[in-house]
């Protein structure tokens, strides 16, 4: 095929068509008008303009999630791509991948300190997996193939594209996306066969085994999800999973055990502490899940399978480390499992079966169900209720509400949970809801939310707005910063300190100024009628606000520095011991 | 293994010759806390863009695994070498070490600098520009003993490496 001659920012926009995009979400600036130019002069690639760019790389992180594309953001240069920063670092925390392109200053005045130019590529270096600066248009095509090739390889992640306005209007060379074969980066997808071998023995000998898996399994998608349920029910183990995990495996099956770590279940986290092989599929032994480090799981044996080598042996010592892709790793695992017809001691397994049967009967998860105010584990519950049988997305914010969510609304499948697990961003629900709802237009998609989160991002409603995105914002208003309060009562002496939501607006009124629809819940009888209004509105955004217990705190939890066996189940449990200077200083 | 024991390793890394590759590896150290002792980069290939980094870091051994997965996974990163663990190897560095004096001082300066096998780049009657090539001791040795005897200034490289053998890194 003839190479054609294009400008720079027509490059773009091929480059972005031929990669199978059809979405973009971005914000305008002078150091991008050439690409808003040429966005406006051509019909298949969908531009949703948002009202802060942070929002814009949060609705990219949505569209991403629930669809498994990469998503793709554009702003301009000096305050669009700083703003950009809090996202790109959610999207390399979370490995969500993500292409951003950025407008700069022309190259000529780089470094001269012009008018809305930054330093991009040096500011976004430690928070975006890779980051190039464009200085001659003949390489912008490679660059943007490159883009998409390290966004989404091994373990997926936020690339920039920084790309000055000189570049955007010069004229260059079209190359297309022939199969990239990136000189130096090229991510082990499938393991070694004798690994596999080493870890289906040690599988088949386990008498308390558990699955522990986490993101990288939705990170390879639904056929690994798939699997891992398939491997799972062969195997007849207990599995649970991280906030990140949510959804590989249904929640609905008697295998699950609820998400484990620091507000985890009780039989998780004692399944964990207490097994001899633990499995470990697509998690990281992030710090939320291990608690106190020289207490995690003591005892045990562990395989650990990730497509980042360097994520293995970094917290904890395995024993059996497969790198590899989660879909492939475990389609060799279940292979050989079945080809060698193994099979676990299944008297053990009943016994360790057993054991687990008797720590879920702790019910864990109950609170106190109480008619004079709403409980926010009530009001999911309900949205539960309401949602059971219908295909539906969710997102959070952060906070006592996401842990909530996370605990009371069981996902069947994967890419249907959107959270901002690894940063933890206040003011990605919304955002990312309007990004999942644009996915995939007649879903319903629900952002379980606080009211000191949405008043981050709140601006995001114009955007559900313009583009009749009829995100439902599910708002547990306590009045409080949740979390934080929480833990300066059980840390701070119940010191207080900023953590009150002042000068909350009525956000009833606040969603009628937009147009939208406003509902409110103040008593617990009025729940479930707010719920099904909710969820009848389908041509625009509806903001509702459930007046909550601001008393509530969330269990159960493992305080900071505690290992998995000192899990407080209730407001009556106190922790047996002073919180140790290690754990005060964890966050 | 003891896992707290701090060990010292000379990594050699491999990475293509653009702008920025140092920076992501400096902000890579400096980010996640690692210790940078000794950092010397140069241009090796110029057909392929090819740079080679040496650098000098401690740490405990899971550290140390740790800095070389890191390393590995930045994208313009080629290969990344352990020539502490890979076998024996090669080390050195090269110091300009400038030192006035004169009568006995300088007598001896030079004496010590002929015994070092340093060369003399630059001499007047009240001064020596030496260069010294040799492992981190011996330049340390040789900066030491011109300490006491009229050291202005020296310029170090930092340590470059290269293992012993026909093939390897």
């Amino acid at each position: 095929m003839p190479e054609q001659k294009l400008t720079g920012a027509q490059i773009i926009i091929k480059a972005l068509k031929d990669q199978g995009v059809d979405t973009i979400f971005g914000y305008p600036g002078g150091a991008v008008l050439p690409i808003y130019d040429a966005l406006f002069q051509q019909n298949d690639l969908r531009h949703i303009l948002v009202r802060h760019e942070q929002a814009a790389v949060h609705a990219a992180e949505g569209y991403a999630r629930s669809t498994g594309k990469v998503g793709c953001v554009l702003v301009t240069s000096g305050p669009g791509a700083t703003n950009a920063v809090t996202g790109l670092l959610d999207a390399l925390c979370d490995s969500i991948p993500l292409v951003c392109v950025s407008g700069q200053v022309p190259t000529h005045l780089i470094g001269n300190d012009a008018f809305q130019e930054a330093d991009t590529t040096g500011i976004t270096r430690p928070c975006t997996k890779h980051n190039y600066l464009v200085k001659d248009v003949n390489n912008l095509a490679r660059i943007m193939h490159e883009a998409f090739y390290v966004a989404r390889s091994g373990r997926p992640g936020p690339v920039l594209i920084d790309v000055p306005k000189d570049v955007q209007f010069a004229d260059g060379i079209y190359v297309p996306p022939t199969e990239v074969k990136h000189k130096t980066y090229r991510p082990q997808v499938k393991p070694e066969i004798a690994r596999v071998e080493e870890a289906i023995e040690l599988i088949a000998s386990a008498k308390r085994p558990v699955f522990y898996t986490g993101g990288g399994v939705i990170n390879a998608g639904p056929m690994a999800a798939k699997l891992l349920t398939q491997f799972v029910k062969t195997t007849g183990f207990p599995i649970t999973s991280t906030l990140m995990g949510l959804g590989a495996f249904p929640a609905s099956d008697a295998q699950w055990l609820g998400m484990l770590g620091m507000h985890g279940t009780y039989e998780a986290n004692l399944a964990m502490y207490n097994c001899d092989v633990m499995i470990n599929i697509g998690a990281r032994f992030d710090d939320r899940v291990t608690g106190k480090l020289s207490e995690f799981a003591p005892g045990s044996k562990k395989i650990h399978v990730d497509i980042d080598p360097s994520s293995i042996n970094k917290n904890v010592v395995v024993d059996i480390p497969i790198v590899g892709d989660c879909g492939a790793v475990l389609e060799a695992m279940l292979t050989m499992w079945k080809a060698r017809q193994k099979r676990a001691d299944q008297a053990a397994l009943k016994d360790w079966w057993k054991q687990i049967e008797g720590w879920r009967a702790r019910n864990c998860l109950n609170y106190n169900r109480t008619e004079s105010v709403i409980k926010p584990q009530y009001a999911l519950e309900r949205l539960r209720e309401a949602l059971r049988g219908k295909d539906h997305y969710i997102t959070t914010e952060v906070g006592q509400h996401q842990m909530w969510a996370a605990q009371f609304l069981p996902f069947d499948q994967p890419n249907r949970w959107m959270t901002s697990g690894g940063l933890g961003t206040m003011g990605y629900g919304l955002p990312a809801a309007i990004g999942a709802q644009i996915a995939h237009p007649e879903a319903i998609v629900v952002d379980v939310s606080g009211e000191a989160s949405f008043l981050m991002n709140m601006q995001e409603i114009g955007t559900a707005v313009q583009y009749r995105a009829p995100v439902k914002v599910f708002i547990l208003n306590n009045q409080y910063m949740g979390m934080v309060r929480q833990w300066q009562e059980l840390l701070h002496g119940s010191r207080f300190s900023q953590s009150y939501s002042e000068a909350l607006p009525d956000f009833v009124k606040l969603a009628e100024a937009w147009g939208c629809v406003g509902l409110r819940a103040t008593n617990v009888a009025e729940v479930d009628e707010v719920i099904e209004k909710m969820l009848a509105v389908t041509d625009r955004p509806c903001i509702v606000d459930i007046a909550v217990d601001p008393k509530e705190n969330c269990f159960p939890m493992i305080p900071g520095g505690k290992a998995h066996n000192e899990i407080l189940l209730g407001p009556e449990d106190t922790p047996s011991s002073a919180t140790p200077e290690d754990g005060m200083v964890l966050v | 293994m003891d896992e707290s024991k701090i060990e010292k390793h000379t990594i050699a890394v491999l990475v293509d010759n653009e702008p920025g590759v140092l920076a992501r590896v400096i902000g890579l150290f400096s980010g996640r806390g690692y210790n940078i002792e000794s950092l010397t980069v140069a241009e090796v290939n110029n057909a392929d863009h090819l740079s080679r980094i040496t650098l000098v870091t401690s740490g405990t051994r899971m550290i140390i695994e740790q800095i070389k997965a890191q390393l590995s996974r930045l994208v313009p990163v080629h290969r990344v070498h352990d020539l502490t663990d890979e076998g024996p190897s090669v080390e050195r560095e090269l110091a300009l070490v400038k030192v006035a004096g004169t009568g006995e001082k300088r007598i001896e300066a030079l004496r010590l600098a002929d015994i070092f096998k340093a060369t003399v780049l630059d001499a007047t009657l009240t001064s020596f520009v030496f260069e010294l090539t040799g492992t981190t001791e011996q330049v340390d040795d040789f900066v030491g003993l011109m300490a006491q005897l009229g050291l202005v200034e020296a310029s170090r490289t930092g340590v470059v490496a290269m293992s012993k053998g026909a093939s390897g890194f």
